[in-house]
C-alpha cells in the first residue's frame, strides 16, 4: 500500500477545468457595440486572454528582476545586418536626403577633407537640433553615408522600445551613456570602429539649450586615441532655427555644414587635451561659417577664435551675442525675396 | 543568468493555462486551483569546447581503464558500437554527438595504425536505420569511409552466425552477444544518455544482444519490479543488465565505454515556446503558439507529423566521460540528474500528462496506440525516483489523439499484436504467456526485421511490458481526445475533454482529489519524497 496523498492540496470544486476554447476571446462576453478604431482595438488587445493577451503571473512564483533591454543594454546588432542596412540606405537616399535638402537647404563646405580619408573615421559635430543627425547623414559622401553608426543618448533615444527600434533602424543609432562613463557604450563604439564602421558623435552630449555650444566631453577623443582613427570636426550652422530644443514643429531655414581637417591625437597627447583640440577645431569652423575662411584661419592661428560656448553672461546677453542675431535682418530680406524663412521674431511663447 | 532548476508550481487563480501536448497538436488547459505542475529545469550550459572535452575523456578515463591510445595498437581488432535512432529525442542538429566522439576515436585508431576497425549500430531488436539516418548520426565522413566497405553494420539479433553465447549469469540468464563485438580486442561503446535509464551495462548487454538474452529482463515480472527504470538501484531491469555486463567482462570482452549527456534544449527557433514557462511567454511566444496551434489543427495529421519529425533538437553536450563501464555510468547518471532532477513532495491522486508526437520507437514514423501507451505508462509514468508521482490506485490522464494507425514498414508485428493479442487480453503476464513465443519466432517478422526496416516481432510485447508497472499501480487510465475504439482496445477509458476526464477520475479516487501535471517535454525526473 502506498501512503495516502496529501490532502492539503485538494482541488477547489468551484473551479472547473477550462480548455482553450476561449482563446483570444475578450473577457466579459460580447463586445460593446460602437467601439471601433485603433484605440478600441488596442483596448481589446489589452483585454485579450492568454495566449493572445499577456499571461498572468502565478501567485506563488517570485518575479525575477527583468534583464535590462533598453538604454545602454539595447542590442543594436540587428540594425547592422545586410537587409536592414539596405532598407536604411533606401530610406536615407530616397526620403531623408530629399527632406533634408527641402527643409535645411544645406551649403557644404570642406568636403575635400573627406576625399583622401581611408577607413573608418569619427565625425564630431556641435549639436543644436534633432535635425543635426539626418542633415549630417544626408551630407556625407557615399563611402561614409551607408556605413555609419550614430552615438545617441541612451537615456533619451533608447528609453522606450519603439524609440530604440525606430532610431536604430533609421539612423543606425547606438546607445551612448552621457550621464556617466559607461564601459559598455565605449566598448561597442570601439568595436564598431575596429569593424570598419564610421561613427558620428556629438561631443556636447545633448542639444544646445540656448544656441551656444556646451562643453565638449571626452568620448570622441578617447575613441580616436583607442582605435587610432581620425576625428573629422564638423560644424552645423543654422539647424537651431529649424527645430531647436523645446520646439516640436519644423521650420525651414538655411544651414551650413562645414567639414574640417581630420585630426589625430599627437604621440604625447592624452584624450583630454585632444578633446580640447577637437572643440577648438569646431569653434574655428563655426567662426568660418559666420565670417569667411581666411578670417577664421587668421584668428585661429592667433589663438583668438571666439569660444563656441559663448560669453559668460546672463541669458539674455548670451542670446544677444549669438552669431545669427547679426544675420537676422539678412534672413528677413531673404524671406521677402522667396528664400527660406529665418527664425521667427519675436519668438512665440509655447502653449 | 545560470539556468534555473525545475520546480513545482501551485496553481492559483492567476496561473495562466498550461500547455498540453496532444501528439502533433497543442492545447492550453486551465487546471483547477490547487493543482500542481511539475516544471523541468532549464537547459544547462553546454560544454564550451566539446572536442577538447571528448579528447580529455579519452586520454583520462575513469575506473580501471587505461587511456584509449594505450589500448590501441597495430594488428588489433577494434569494434565501435553506438546507440541507434532511438536516441536522442528529437534527433539532434548536426553534428550529432556520436559523430564527434567516433571521429576522435577513429583519429586515435588511425594514429595507432589499427586497420581492423568495424562500426556496429547497437540496434537490439529495433528497426535498422536508413542510410540518411546513419549519415545524420555519424556524419558523411565516417559513413563514406566505412559503409561502402561493409565495415558499418547494424546488429542482427537473429543471425546465429553473428552471435556468440558467453554463458549464463548466476540467475541462469543467457548472455548472447554480437560476435564481432565479443571477439574484438577492444569494444568501444559510444552512448548518448538522454535519461537515467540509458547507458551503463545496458548499452552492450541490451544493445548488442539477441532475443534469447533479452527475454530474461524484457518481461512483465522484471518490469513490475523496476521502480523505476530511472533509478538503477531499484530497477530489476538494470540489475539483470548489470549481471550480464559483469559476465561479459568476465568472459574477456574488454569494453571502453564512452558516455555523453545532453542538455534539455529540445526545441529550436519557432518552437522554443514549448520549453518555456507559460507566464514567461513573450508576445513572440504567444504568437508562435497561436499560429502553430491554429495551423496544426487545420493540417492533416500526416503533414503535421512530417513537420514535427523534421524538427532537429538543438541539444548540446553537457558532459562526456570514458573508461570502465560502471565508473563512467556513475558520473553520467549524476550529470543526468543535475539536468533533469526535480524535487517533488508527496504523491497525487490524479496525474495528468500531455503526450508528444515522438517516442524512442517512432522516429520518422507513426506513434501508434501501443506506443502511445508505452510513452505514457512506460516512460513518462516512470520518470520518478522514490515513489511514483501518482499514488497507488490513482488515475493517470493522458492527452493524445491515439489514432488507429500503424506504420506498416516499421511496425508490422504491432498491427497483429493490436488486432489479435490486445483484443483477447491486456494483462501483460497473460500476453507474455500466451502469445510472445509465436510472435518472437515468426519467420515473417524475423525476415522483415533482418532485411527491411521493421521492429522485431516481439517488440510490441516489450512495449506492453514497459506498461506493466503502471498498469499494476494505477486505478484507471484515461486518454483524452483519443480514438475511442483504439483507446478501449488498450483497456483505457476515453474522454473528450480534460473536464470529462477529471469527472471520470473522481469515480475512482473520490471527490476533491489532488492533481499533478507533468510538464514534459523537455524531460524531467521527479525525485518524489
Amino acid at each position: 500500500m502506498s501512503e495516502p496523498s496529501d490532502t492539503s492540496r485538494r482541488l477547489r470544486p468551484s473551479r472547473a477545468v477550462r480548455s482553450d476554447a476561449a482563446l483570444g476571446r475578450p473577457a466579459g462576453g460580447r463586445r460593446a457595440r460602437g467601439a471601433r478604431g485603433p484605440s478600441a482595438w488596442a483596448a481589446r488587445a489589452g483585454r485579450a486572454r492568454f495566449p493572445l493577451g499577456a499571461p498572468t503571473w502565478p501567485g506563488g512564483v517570485p518575479r525575477p528582476t527583468p534583464e535590462p533591454e533598453l538604454g545602454v543594454h539595447y542590442d543594436t546588432a540587428w540594425s547592422r545586418r545586410y537587409p536592414v542596412r539596405l532598407a536604411r540606405a533606401v530610406v536615407l537616399d530616397n526620403v531623408t536626403r530629399p527632406l533634408a535638402r527641402l527643409v535645411a537647404a544645406p551649403e557644404l563646405r570642406g568636403g575635400e577633407h573627406l576625399r583622401d580619408l581611408d577607413g573608418p573615421v569619427i565625425f564630431a559635430a556641435n549639436h543644436a537640433s534633432h535635425v543635426d543627425t539626418p542633415l549630417l547623414l544626408a551630407c556625407l559622401p557615399l563611402p561614409f553615408r551607408h556605413r555609419i553608426v550614430v552615438a545617441a543618448a541612451a537615456d533619451y533615444f533608447f528609453d522606450r522600445r519603439w524609440k530604440a527600434d525606430t532610431f536604430t533602424f533609421l539612423l543606425g543609432a547606438i546607445p551612448m551613456e552621457r550621464a556617466k562613463v559607461n564601459r559598455r557604450s565605449a566598448e561597442l563604439a570601439a568595436d564598431l570602429l575596429d569593424d570598419g564602421w564610421n561613427l558620428m558623435i556629438f561631443p556636447e552630449g545633448g542639444r544646445s539649450p540656448d544656441g551656444w555650444a556646451q562643453a565638449f566631453r571626452g568620448g570622441a577623443a578617447y575613441l580616436a586615441a583607442r582605435t587610432d582613427r581620425p576625428v573629422v570636426p564638423v560644424h552645423l550652422d543654422g539647424t537651431r532655427h529649424i527645430l531647436p530644443k523645446g520646439r516640436s514643429t519644423v521650420r525651414r531655414s538655411r544651414t551650413t555644414v562645414t567639414f574640417g581637417t581630420p585630426l589625430r591625437p599627437g604621440p604625447d597627447e592624452d584624450a583630454r587635451r585632444f578633446g580640447v583640440r577637437i572643440e577648438s577645431a569646431v569653434a574655428a569652423l563655426a567662426h568660418e561659417a559666420a565670417t569667411d575662411w581666411w578670417t577664421a584661419r587668421r584668428l585661429a592661428a592667433a589663438g583668438s577664435t571666439p569660444a563656441l560656448r559663448g560669453p559668460e553672461a546672463s541669458a539674455w546677453r548670451r542670446a544677444w551675442a549669438l552669431p545669427e542675431a547679426s544675420r537676422r535682418d539678412a534672413d528677413q530680406h531673404a524671406t521677402a525675396a522667396g528664400g527660406p524663412p529665418g527664425p521667427e521674431w519675436p519668438p512665440r511663447r509655447r502653449a | 543568468m545560470s539556468p534555473r532548476p525545475g520546480f513545482v508550481l501551485d496553481v492559483d487563480s492567476s496561473t495562466p493555462p498550461t500547455l498540453f501536448w496532444r501528439g502533433e497538436r497543442l492545447s492550453l488547459e486551465r487546471l483547477p486551483e490547487g493543482s500542481r505542475v511539475v516544471y523541468p529545469p532549464e537547459p544547462l550550459d553546454p560544454l564550451e569546447d566539446p572536442s577538447s572535452a571528448i579528447r580529455h575523456a579519452l586520454l583520462h578515463p575513469v575506473g580501471d581503464r587505461e587511456p584509449l591510445p594505450a589500448l590501441l595498437s597495430a594488428g588489433m581488432r577494434l569494434t565501435i558500437a553506438f546507440d541507434d535512432i532511438s536516441l536522442p529525442l528529437p534527433p539532434m542538429e548536426r553534428p550529432d554527438v556520436r559523430q564527434l566522439v567516433i571521429e576522435q576515436v577513429l583519429d586515435l585508431a588511425a594514429s595507432a595504425g589499427v586497420d581492423d576497425v568495424e562500426l556496429v549500430c547497437a540496434l537490439a531488436l529495433h528497426r535498422r536505420m536508413t542510410e540518411a539516418e546513419l549519415r545524420h548520426a555519424l556524419g558523411d565522413r565516417i559513413y563514406d569511409a566505412f559503409a561502402p566497405n561493409g565495415l558499418l553494420t547494424q546488429h542482427d539479433a537473429e543471425d546465429p552466425s553473428n552471435l556468440v553465447h558467453l554463458g549464463l549469469t548466476d540467475r541462469g540468464e543467457d548472455v548472447e552477444l554480437n560476435r564481432r563485438a565479443a571477439e574484438s580486442d577492444l569494444l568501444v561503446y559510444v552512448n548518448i544518455n538522454l535519461v537515467a535509464m540509458d547507458g551503463g551495462h545496458k548499452s552492450v548487454a541490451t544493445g548488442l544482444a539477441s532475443y534469447r538474452s533479452l527475454r530474461h529482463h524484457h518481461n512483465p515480472v522484471t518490469m513490475r519490479h523496476s521502480r523505476s527504470f530511472m533509478d538503477q538501484d531499484r530497477s530489476e531491469l538494470h540489475s539483470a543488465n548489470w549481471r550480464m555486463g559483469r559476465l561479459i567482462a568476465d568472459a574477456g570482452v574488454r569494453v571502453f565505454q564512452i558516455e555523453t549527456t545532453l542538455n534539455t534544449d529540445t526545441f529550436p527557433g519557432a518552437f522554443h515556446f514549448l520549453q518555456k514557462r507559460e507566464w514567461e511567454w513573450k508576445a513572440k511566444d504567444r504568437l508562435a503558439y497561436a499560429a502553430a496551434s491554429a495551423a496544426l489543427d487545420r493540417t492533416p495529421a500526416r503533414v503535421a507529423r512530417r513537420i514535427f519529425h523534421s524538427v532537429r533538437a538543438p541539444h548540446r553536450m553537457t558532459s562526456v566521460q570514458a573508461g570502465e563501464v560502471e565508473a563512467v555510468h556513475a558520473l553520467t547518471t549524476e550529470h543526468v540528474w543535475r539536468q533533469q532532477g526535480v524535487a517533488v513532495e508527496g504523491q497525487t491522486d490524479i496525474l495528468t500528462m500531455g503526450l508528444p508526437y515522438i517516442s524512442p520507437y517512432n522516429v520518422n514514423s507513426v506513434l501508434n496506440p501501443i506506443l502511445v501507451a508505452c510513452l505514457g505508462l512506460g516512460y513518462f509514468f516512470n520518470l520518478y525516483r522514490g515513489k511514483p508521482l501518482v499514488r497507488e490506485g490513482g488515475v493517470l490522464i493522458m492527452t493524445h489523439p491515439t489514432p488507429w494507425e500503424f506504420h506498416p514498414v516499421h511496425h508490422p508485428s504491432y498491427i497483429d499484436f493490436f488486432e489479435q493479442v490486445l483484443s483477447e487480453t491486456t494483462d501483460p503476464v497473460e500476453v507474455a504467456d500466451r502469445f510472445e513465443e509465436d510472435f518472437a519466432t515468426d519467420p515473417w517478422y524475423i525476415h522483415l526485421y533482418r532485411t527491411g526496416h521493421a521492429y522485431h516481432g516481439v517488440h510490441p510485447f516489450y512495449m506492453w511490458y514497459w506498461c506493466a508497472h503502471a498498469l499494476e499501480h494505477l486505478g484507471a487510465v484515461i486518454l483524452v481526445g483519443g480514438d475511442t475504439k483504439a483507446v478501449h482496445r488498450l483497456g483505457f477509458r476515453a474522454a473528450s475533454t480534460l473536464t470529462d476526464a477529471l469527472e471520470m477520475a473522481t469515480d475512482v479516487v473520490g471527490p476533491s482529489p489532488t492533481l499533478t501535471h507533468l510538464h514534459a517535454p523537455p524531460l524531467l525526473l521527479a525525485d518524489v519524497t
